[in-house]
Protein backbone atom coordinates (compact mmCIF):
# COMPACT_ATOMS: atom_id res chain seq x y z
CA UNK A 1 0.00 0.00 0.00
CA UNK A 2 2.61 2.55 0.96
CA UNK A 3 4.56 1.57 -2.17
CA UNK A 4 1.58 2.32 -4.39
CA UNK A 5 0.89 5.54 -2.54
CA UNK A 6 4.48 6.74 -2.86
CA UNK A 7 4.57 5.66 -6.49
CA UNK A 8 1.57 7.70 -7.55
CA UNK A 9 2.54 10.55 -5.28
CA UNK A 10 5.93 10.88 -6.93
CA UNK A 11 4.47 10.64 -10.42
CA UNK A 12 1.60 13.09 -10.10
CA UNK A 13 1.60 15.17 -6.94
CA UNK A 14 5.32 15.76 -6.54
CA UNK A 15 6.00 15.62 -10.24
CA UNK A 16 9.64 16.57 -10.75
CA UNK A 17 9.03 19.02 -13.56
CA UNK A 18 5.76 20.61 -12.54
CA UNK A 19 6.05 20.75 -8.76
CA UNK A 20 9.78 21.17 -8.16
CA UNK A 21 11.18 22.31 -11.53
CA UNK A 22 13.89 19.69 -11.61
CA UNK A 23 15.59 18.83 -14.86
CA UNK A 24 14.16 21.88 -16.58
CA UNK A 25 17.25 22.49 -18.70
CA UNK A 26 17.12 19.22 -20.57
CA UNK A 27 13.32 19.33 -20.44
CA UNK A 28 13.37 22.54 -22.47
CA UNK A 29 16.32 21.66 -24.68
CA UNK A 30 15.43 18.11 -25.73
CA UNK A 31 11.67 18.45 -26.14
CA UNK A 32 11.46 19.46 -29.78
CA UNK A 33 10.68 15.94 -31.04
CA UNK A 34 8.71 13.16 -29.40
CA UNK A 35 11.22 10.47 -30.39
CA UNK A 36 14.20 12.09 -28.70
CA UNK A 37 12.07 13.05 -25.72
CA UNK A 38 11.15 9.39 -25.24
CA UNK A 39 14.82 8.41 -25.38
CA UNK A 40 15.86 10.92 -22.76
CA UNK A 41 12.84 10.15 -20.58
CA UNK A 42 13.62 6.44 -20.61
CA UNK A 43 17.24 7.13 -19.72
CA UNK A 44 16.13 9.29 -16.79
CA UNK A 45 13.82 6.56 -15.42
CA UNK A 46 16.64 4.07 -15.75
CA UNK A 47 19.30 6.19 -14.03
CA UNK A 48 16.95 7.33 -11.25
CA UNK A 49 16.00 3.73 -10.55
CA UNK A 50 19.69 2.88 -10.10
CA UNK A 51 21.01 5.95 -8.29
CA UNK A 52 18.26 6.66 -5.77
CA UNK A 53 18.48 3.24 -4.01
CA UNK A 54 22.27 3.37 -4.20
CA UNK A 55 22.39 6.80 -2.62
CA UNK A 56 19.87 5.61 -0.05
CA UNK A 57 22.32 2.90 1.02
CA UNK A 58 25.13 5.44 1.07
CA UNK A 59 23.06 7.81 3.18
CA UNK A 60 21.90 5.11 5.55
CA UNK A 61 25.23 3.41 6.19
CA UNK A 62 27.82 6.15 5.75
CA UNK A 63 26.51 9.69 5.75
CA UNK A 64 23.68 9.97 8.26
CA UNK A 65 24.18 11.08 11.83
CA UNK A 66 25.32 7.93 13.64
CA UNK A 67 25.23 5.83 10.49
CA UNK A 68 28.73 4.49 11.01
CA UNK A 69 27.66 2.60 14.13
CA UNK A 70 27.89 -0.70 12.26
CA UNK A 71 31.68 -0.27 12.34
CA UNK A 72 31.62 -0.31 16.13
CA UNK A 73 30.09 1.65 18.99
CA UNK A 74 32.91 4.20 19.05
CA UNK A 75 31.79 5.52 15.66
CA UNK A 76 28.27 6.31 16.90
CA UNK A 77 28.64 10.10 17.02
CA UNK A 78 30.11 10.68 13.59
CA UNK A 79 27.91 12.82 11.34
CA UNK A 80 29.17 12.95 7.77
CA UNK A 81 26.02 14.42 6.25
CA UNK A 82 27.90 17.53 5.11
CA UNK A 83 29.61 15.27 2.59
CA UNK A 84 26.37 14.16 0.99
CA UNK A 85 26.49 16.56 -2.01
CA UNK A 86 29.90 15.41 -3.10
CA UNK A 87 29.18 11.72 -2.43
CA UNK A 88 25.87 11.80 -4.27
CA UNK A 89 27.21 13.56 -7.31
CA UNK A 90 30.25 11.27 -7.46
CA UNK A 91 27.98 8.22 -7.26
CA UNK A 92 25.75 9.60 -9.98
CA UNK A 93 28.61 10.45 -12.31
CA UNK A 94 30.20 7.03 -11.82
CA UNK A 95 26.93 5.15 -12.17
CA UNK A 96 26.05 6.97 -15.35
CA UNK A 97 29.41 6.05 -16.79
CA UNK A 98 29.01 2.44 -15.63
CA UNK A 99 25.49 2.16 -16.96
CA UNK A 100 26.71 3.51 -20.28
CA UNK A 101 29.45 0.87 -20.50
CA UNK A 102 27.14 -1.97 -19.47
CA UNK A 103 24.39 -0.98 -21.85
CA UNK A 104 26.87 -0.62 -24.68
CA UNK A 105 28.20 -4.13 -24.04
CA UNK A 106 24.94 -6.01 -23.55
CA UNK A 107 22.37 -4.17 -25.59
CA UNK A 108 23.80 -2.19 -28.51
CA UNK A 109 20.32 -1.35 -29.78
CA UNK A 110 19.33 0.22 -26.45
CA UNK A 111 22.69 1.97 -26.43
CA UNK A 112 22.00 3.46 -29.82
CA UNK A 113 18.75 4.94 -28.63
CA UNK A 114 19.83 5.98 -25.12
CA UNK A 115 23.57 6.39 -25.66
CA UNK A 116 23.80 10.03 -26.56
CA UNK A 117 21.61 11.04 -23.63
CA UNK A 118 23.44 9.20 -20.90
CA UNK A 119 26.38 11.63 -20.49
CA UNK A 120 23.87 14.51 -20.45
CA UNK A 121 22.12 12.91 -17.55
CA UNK A 122 25.01 13.14 -15.10
CA UNK A 123 24.38 16.85 -14.86
CA UNK A 124 20.59 16.68 -15.01
CA UNK A 125 19.15 18.28 -11.89
CA UNK A 126 16.40 15.68 -11.79
CA UNK A 127 18.87 12.94 -10.93
CA UNK A 128 20.66 14.76 -8.12
CA UNK A 129 17.33 16.24 -7.03
CA UNK A 130 15.88 12.75 -6.73
CA UNK A 131 18.63 11.72 -4.35
CA UNK A 132 18.48 14.94 -2.35
CA UNK A 133 14.70 14.75 -1.96
CA UNK A 134 15.05 11.11 -0.99
CA UNK A 135 17.39 12.25 1.77
CA UNK A 136 15.37 15.25 2.95
CA UNK A 137 12.04 13.37 2.93
CA UNK A 138 13.62 10.58 4.98
CA UNK A 139 12.37 7.66 2.92
CA UNK A 140 12.44 4.73 5.35
CA UNK A 141 13.45 1.66 3.34
CA UNK A 142 15.45 0.54 0.33
CA UNK A 143 12.33 -0.77 -1.43
CA UNK A 144 10.57 2.57 -0.99
CA UNK A 145 13.65 4.36 -2.30
CA UNK A 146 13.48 2.24 -5.43
CA UNK A 147 9.76 2.98 -5.79
CA UNK A 148 10.46 6.66 -5.33
CA UNK A 149 13.20 6.64 -7.95
CA UNK A 150 11.11 4.81 -10.54
CA UNK A 151 8.03 6.92 -9.78
CA UNK A 152 9.86 10.23 -10.12
CA UNK A 153 11.46 9.00 -13.31
CA UNK A 154 8.08 8.11 -14.80
CA UNK A 155 6.72 11.50 -13.75
CA UNK A 156 9.57 13.23 -15.56
CA UNK A 157 9.08 10.98 -18.58
CA UNK A 158 5.38 11.88 -18.77
CA UNK A 159 6.17 15.57 -18.54
CA UNK A 160 8.75 15.61 -21.31
CA UNK A 161 6.58 13.39 -23.51
CA UNK A 162 3.62 15.72 -23.09
CA UNK A 163 5.54 18.90 -23.82
CA UNK A 164 7.27 17.36 -26.84
CA UNK A 165 3.93 16.34 -28.30
CA UNK A 166 2.52 19.80 -27.70
CA UNK A 167 5.56 21.46 -29.27
CA UNK A 168 5.26 19.29 -32.36
CA UNK A 169 1.69 20.48 -32.79
CA UNK A 170 2.35 24.10 -31.95
CA UNK A 171 4.66 24.40 -34.92
CA UNK A 172 1.53 24.74 -37.06
CA UNK A 173 -0.10 27.49 -34.99
CA UNK A 174 0.55 31.17 -35.27
CA UNK A 175 2.21 32.15 -32.03
CA UNK A 176 3.10 35.84 -31.54
CA UNK A 177 6.64 36.16 -32.94
CA UNK A 178 8.27 37.26 -29.71
CA UNK A 179 6.81 34.31 -27.83
CA UNK A 180 7.95 31.67 -30.32
CA UNK A 181 10.19 28.92 -29.08
CA UNK A 182 11.16 29.42 -25.48
CA UNK A 183 8.50 31.83 -24.31
CA UNK A 184 5.50 29.78 -25.32
CA UNK A 185 7.11 26.62 -23.96
CA UNK A 186 7.43 28.25 -20.57
CA UNK A 187 3.84 29.37 -20.56
CA UNK A 188 2.55 25.97 -21.69
CA UNK A 189 4.58 24.30 -18.97
CA UNK A 190 3.04 26.70 -16.48
CA UNK A 191 -0.45 25.79 -17.64
CA UNK A 192 0.38 22.10 -17.47
CA UNK A 193 1.69 22.61 -13.96
CA UNK A 194 -1.63 24.18 -13.00
CA UNK A 195 -3.33 21.10 -14.42
CA UNK A 196 -1.08 18.82 -12.42
CA UNK A 197 -1.87 20.73 -9.24
CA UNK A 198 -5.34 19.23 -9.37
CA UNK A 199 -3.78 15.88 -8.54
CA UNK A 200 -2.93 17.35 -5.14
CA UNK A 201 -6.04 16.01 -3.44
CA UNK A 202 -5.71 12.57 -4.99
CA UNK A 203 -4.27 10.73 -2.00
CA UNK A 204 -5.58 12.82 0.87
CA UNK A 205 -9.17 11.89 0.03
CA UNK A 206 -8.99 8.53 1.82
CA UNK A 207 -7.22 9.83 4.91
CA UNK A 208 -9.96 12.17 6.00
CA UNK A 209 -12.39 9.36 6.75
CA UNK A 210 -12.72 8.04 10.26
CA UNK A 211 -10.91 4.80 10.88
CA UNK A 212 -13.19 2.66 13.08
CA UNK A 213 -12.08 -0.93 12.56
CA UNK A 214 -9.17 -2.37 10.68
CA UNK A 215 -10.93 -4.94 8.53
CA UNK A 216 -13.64 -2.98 6.66
CA UNK A 217 -11.33 -0.03 6.22
CA UNK A 218 -8.94 -2.07 4.10
CA UNK A 219 -11.75 -2.95 1.73
CA UNK A 220 -12.77 0.66 1.40
CA UNK A 221 -9.21 1.67 0.71
CA UNK A 222 -8.81 -1.02 -1.89
CA UNK A 223 -11.92 0.11 -3.71
CA UNK A 224 -10.77 3.69 -3.56
CA UNK A 225 -7.38 2.65 -4.81
CA UNK A 226 -9.01 0.95 -7.77
CA UNK A 227 -11.09 4.02 -8.55
CA UNK A 228 -8.02 6.19 -8.19
CA UNK A 229 -6.09 3.97 -10.54
CA UNK A 230 -8.83 4.16 -13.12
CA UNK A 231 -8.94 7.92 -12.86
CA UNK A 232 -5.19 8.07 -13.19
CA UNK A 233 -5.20 5.77 -16.18
CA UNK A 234 -7.85 7.90 -17.81
CA UNK A 235 -6.01 11.13 -17.11
CA UNK A 236 -2.68 9.72 -18.26
CA UNK A 237 -4.25 8.70 -21.51
CA UNK A 238 -5.66 12.17 -21.91
CA UNK A 239 -2.32 13.80 -21.21
CA UNK A 240 -0.46 11.57 -23.61
CA UNK B 1 38.75 52.35 -19.04
CA UNK B 2 41.98 51.56 -17.34
CA UNK B 3 40.96 48.47 -15.42
CA UNK B 4 39.05 46.60 -18.10
CA UNK B 5 39.72 46.47 -21.80
CA UNK B 6 36.74 46.65 -24.12
CA UNK B 7 36.77 42.90 -24.68
CA UNK B 8 36.83 42.20 -20.97
CA UNK B 9 34.03 44.63 -20.27
CA UNK B 10 31.89 42.88 -22.86
CA UNK B 11 32.33 39.67 -20.89
CA UNK B 12 30.68 41.37 -17.95
CA UNK B 13 27.87 43.16 -19.74
CA UNK B 14 26.82 40.72 -22.47
CA UNK B 15 25.17 38.19 -20.18
CA UNK B 16 23.09 40.93 -18.57
CA UNK B 17 20.80 41.36 -21.54
CA UNK B 18 21.45 40.02 -25.02
CA UNK B 19 23.13 36.82 -23.96
CA UNK B 20 21.31 36.28 -20.71
CA UNK B 21 21.85 32.78 -19.31
CA UNK B 22 18.18 32.25 -18.44
CA UNK B 23 16.18 33.96 -21.13
CA UNK B 24 18.50 33.39 -24.10
CA UNK B 25 20.84 30.49 -23.38
CA UNK B 26 18.15 28.57 -21.40
CA UNK B 27 20.57 27.49 -18.70
CA UNK B 28 20.00 27.17 -15.00
CA UNK B 29 16.24 27.21 -15.05
CA UNK B 30 16.06 24.28 -12.69
CA UNK B 31 16.91 26.05 -9.47
CA UNK B 32 15.81 29.45 -10.70
CA UNK B 33 12.09 28.85 -10.56
CA UNK B 34 11.43 26.96 -7.41
CA UNK B 35 12.81 29.45 -4.92
CA UNK B 36 11.51 32.71 -6.36
CA UNK B 37 8.32 32.95 -4.31
CA UNK B 38 10.16 35.33 -1.97
CA UNK B 39 12.54 38.11 -2.88
CA UNK B 40 14.91 37.29 -0.03
CA UNK B 41 15.42 33.69 -1.13
CA UNK B 42 16.04 34.84 -4.70
CA UNK B 43 18.71 37.28 -3.57
CA UNK B 44 20.45 34.65 -1.46
CA UNK B 45 20.34 32.20 -4.35
CA UNK B 46 21.76 34.81 -6.73
CA UNK B 47 24.61 35.59 -4.34
CA UNK B 48 25.37 31.89 -3.84
CA UNK B 49 25.55 31.31 -7.57
CA UNK B 50 27.74 34.42 -7.94
CA UNK B 51 30.18 32.98 -5.42
CA UNK B 52 30.22 29.46 -6.86
CA UNK B 53 30.45 30.54 -10.49
CA UNK B 54 33.03 33.28 -9.98
CA UNK B 55 35.35 31.13 -7.91
CA UNK B 56 34.68 27.90 -9.79
CA UNK B 57 35.51 29.52 -13.12
CA UNK B 58 38.85 30.70 -11.74
CA UNK B 59 39.70 27.29 -10.28
CA UNK B 60 38.81 25.42 -13.46
CA UNK B 61 40.65 27.98 -15.56
CA UNK B 62 43.79 27.55 -13.45
CA UNK B 63 43.59 23.78 -13.83
CA UNK B 64 42.61 23.80 -17.51
CA UNK B 65 45.97 22.57 -18.77
CA UNK B 66 46.31 19.66 -16.37
CA UNK B 67 42.78 18.21 -16.49
CA UNK B 68 42.68 15.17 -18.80
CA UNK B 69 39.76 15.85 -21.10
CA UNK B 70 38.22 12.40 -20.53
CA UNK B 71 37.51 12.95 -16.86
CA UNK B 72 36.87 16.67 -16.96
CA UNK B 73 33.17 16.35 -16.09
CA UNK B 74 33.99 14.58 -12.84
CA UNK B 75 36.69 17.12 -12.00
CA UNK B 76 34.25 19.95 -12.64
CA UNK B 77 31.56 18.30 -10.54
CA UNK B 78 33.96 17.87 -7.64
CA UNK B 79 35.04 21.52 -7.80
CA UNK B 80 31.43 22.73 -7.83
CA UNK B 81 30.36 20.31 -5.13
CA UNK B 82 33.13 21.55 -2.84
CA UNK B 83 32.15 25.18 -3.36
CA UNK B 84 28.48 24.36 -2.85
CA UNK B 85 29.24 22.57 0.42
CA UNK B 86 30.93 25.79 1.59
CA UNK B 87 27.84 27.82 0.64
CA UNK B 88 25.55 25.30 2.33
CA UNK B 89 27.51 25.28 5.58
CA UNK B 90 27.74 29.08 5.66
CA UNK B 91 23.97 29.35 5.11
CA UNK B 92 23.27 26.79 7.82
CA UNK B 93 25.50 28.67 10.24
CA UNK B 94 24.32 32.23 9.62
CA UNK B 95 20.84 31.97 8.09
CA UNK B 96 19.35 28.71 9.25
CA UNK B 97 15.72 29.61 8.51
CA UNK B 98 16.59 30.62 4.98
CA UNK B 99 18.59 27.47 4.38
CA UNK B 100 15.47 25.52 5.38
CA UNK B 101 13.41 27.45 2.80
CA UNK B 102 15.95 26.80 0.08
CA UNK B 103 16.19 23.14 1.21
CA UNK B 104 17.60 20.95 -1.53
CA UNK B 105 17.96 23.78 -3.98
CA UNK B 106 21.28 24.84 -2.49
CA UNK B 107 22.57 21.37 -3.32
CA UNK B 108 21.10 21.65 -6.77
CA UNK B 109 23.46 24.53 -7.59
CA UNK B 110 25.87 21.67 -8.35
CA UNK B 111 23.84 20.60 -11.33
CA UNK B 112 22.86 24.12 -12.29
CA UNK B 113 23.51 24.07 -16.00
CA UNK B 114 24.90 27.62 -16.01
CA UNK B 115 27.85 26.49 -13.98
CA UNK B 116 28.76 23.44 -16.03
CA UNK B 117 27.95 25.38 -19.18
CA UNK B 118 30.36 28.20 -18.36
CA UNK B 119 33.07 25.78 -17.28
CA UNK B 120 32.81 23.90 -20.55
CA UNK B 121 32.32 26.85 -22.82
CA UNK B 122 34.62 29.40 -21.28
CA UNK B 123 36.82 28.47 -18.33
CA UNK B 124 38.44 25.53 -20.11
CA UNK B 125 39.76 27.81 -22.84
CA UNK B 126 40.59 31.10 -21.15
CA UNK B 127 42.85 32.55 -18.49
CA UNK B 128 41.73 33.01 -14.88
CA UNK B 129 41.06 36.77 -15.01
CA UNK B 130 38.82 36.55 -18.07
CA UNK B 131 37.16 33.45 -16.66
CA UNK B 132 36.47 35.32 -13.45
CA UNK B 133 34.84 38.21 -15.32
CA UNK B 134 32.79 35.79 -17.40
CA UNK B 135 31.66 33.99 -14.26
CA UNK B 136 30.64 37.22 -12.55
CA UNK B 137 28.85 38.48 -15.67
CA UNK B 138 26.82 35.31 -16.11
CA UNK B 139 26.00 34.98 -12.44
CA UNK B 140 24.77 38.58 -12.37
CA UNK B 141 22.69 37.98 -15.52
CA UNK B 142 21.16 34.99 -13.79
CA UNK B 143 20.65 36.94 -10.58
CA UNK B 144 18.87 39.80 -12.34
CA UNK B 145 16.19 37.48 -13.72
CA UNK B 146 15.90 35.66 -10.42
CA UNK B 147 15.43 38.90 -8.51
CA UNK B 148 12.95 40.25 -11.06
CA UNK B 149 10.83 37.11 -10.82
CA UNK B 150 11.10 37.10 -7.02
CA UNK B 151 10.12 40.78 -6.92
CA UNK B 152 6.92 40.33 -8.91
CA UNK B 153 5.90 37.10 -7.25
CA UNK B 154 6.32 38.43 -3.74
CA UNK B 155 4.77 41.81 -4.52
CA UNK B 156 1.70 40.43 -6.26
CA UNK B 157 1.43 37.25 -4.23
CA UNK B 158 1.73 38.46 -0.68
CA UNK B 159 1.91 42.25 -1.03
CA UNK B 160 5.30 42.41 0.67
CA UNK B 161 8.90 42.99 -0.36
CA UNK B 162 11.62 41.36 1.74
CA UNK B 163 8.91 40.92 4.37
CA UNK B 164 7.91 44.61 4.52
CA UNK B 165 4.26 45.33 3.86
CA UNK B 166 4.66 47.78 0.98
CA UNK B 167 1.05 47.68 -0.17
CA UNK B 168 -0.52 48.19 3.25
CA UNK B 169 -1.94 45.71 5.71
CA UNK B 170 -4.50 43.22 4.35
CA UNK B 171 -6.07 42.61 7.78
CA UNK B 172 -6.42 46.22 8.89
CA UNK B 173 -7.45 47.19 5.34
CA UNK B 174 -4.93 49.99 5.07
CA UNK B 175 -3.08 51.25 1.99
CA UNK B 176 -4.15 49.65 -1.28
CA UNK B 177 -6.33 47.14 0.54
CA UNK B 178 -8.61 49.97 1.63
CA UNK B 179 -9.87 50.33 -1.93
CA UNK B 180 -10.59 46.62 -2.30
CA UNK B 181 -7.26 45.30 -3.59
CA UNK B 182 -6.64 41.59 -2.92
CA UNK B 183 -3.44 39.58 -2.95
CA UNK B 184 -3.19 37.10 -5.76
CA UNK B 185 -2.19 34.02 -3.77
CA UNK B 186 -1.76 32.09 -6.98
CA UNK B 187 1.47 33.97 -7.65
CA UNK B 188 3.06 32.09 -4.78
CA UNK B 189 2.38 28.69 -6.32
CA UNK B 190 4.94 27.07 -8.56
CA UNK B 191 3.20 27.30 -11.97
CA UNK B 192 3.25 31.10 -11.87
CA UNK B 193 7.05 31.14 -11.78
CA UNK B 194 7.05 29.58 -15.23
CA UNK B 195 4.49 32.01 -16.55
CA UNK B 196 6.33 35.03 -15.11
CA UNK B 197 9.56 33.91 -16.78
CA UNK B 198 7.63 33.32 -20.00
CA UNK B 199 6.32 36.87 -19.86
CA UNK B 200 9.80 38.27 -19.15
CA UNK B 201 11.09 36.44 -22.23
CA UNK B 202 8.19 37.83 -24.23
CA UNK B 203 8.98 41.40 -23.15
CA UNK B 204 12.68 41.01 -23.87
CA UNK B 205 12.12 39.56 -27.31
CA UNK B 206 9.57 42.11 -28.37
CA UNK B 207 12.05 44.84 -27.51
CA UNK B 208 14.93 43.16 -29.30
CA UNK B 209 13.50 41.44 -32.35
CA UNK B 210 16.82 39.90 -33.43
CA UNK B 211 16.42 37.36 -30.64
CA UNK B 212 13.21 35.85 -32.02
CA UNK B 213 13.48 32.12 -32.71
CA UNK B 214 12.13 30.09 -35.56
CA UNK B 215 9.04 28.22 -34.48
Amino acid sequence: MEHIELFFKSIFIDNMVFATFLGMCSYLAVSKKVATAVGLGAAVIFVLAVTVPLNWLLDQYILKDGALVWLGPEYADYDLSFLSFIMFIATIATMVQLVEIIVEKFSPSLYNSLGIFLPLIAVNCAILGGSLFMQSREIPSLGLALTYGVGSGIGWFLAILAIAAIREKIRYSSVPPALRGLGITFIITGLMAIGFMSFGGMLTGGDEEVKPAAAPEVVIEKVQEKVEKEVIAKNTKRIQ
Amino acid sequence: MGLLSKRDAALLTDPLADNNPITIQVLGICSALAITAELKASIVMAVSVLFVLGLGNVVISLMRNIIPSKIRIIVQLIVVATLVIIVDLVLKAFAYELSKTLSVFVGLIITNCIIMGRFEAFALGNGPWRAFLDGIGNAVGYGVILIAVGFFRELLGSGTLLGFKVLGDPIEKSGLYAIGYENNGFMLLSPMALIVVGILIWIQRSRNTTLIEEN
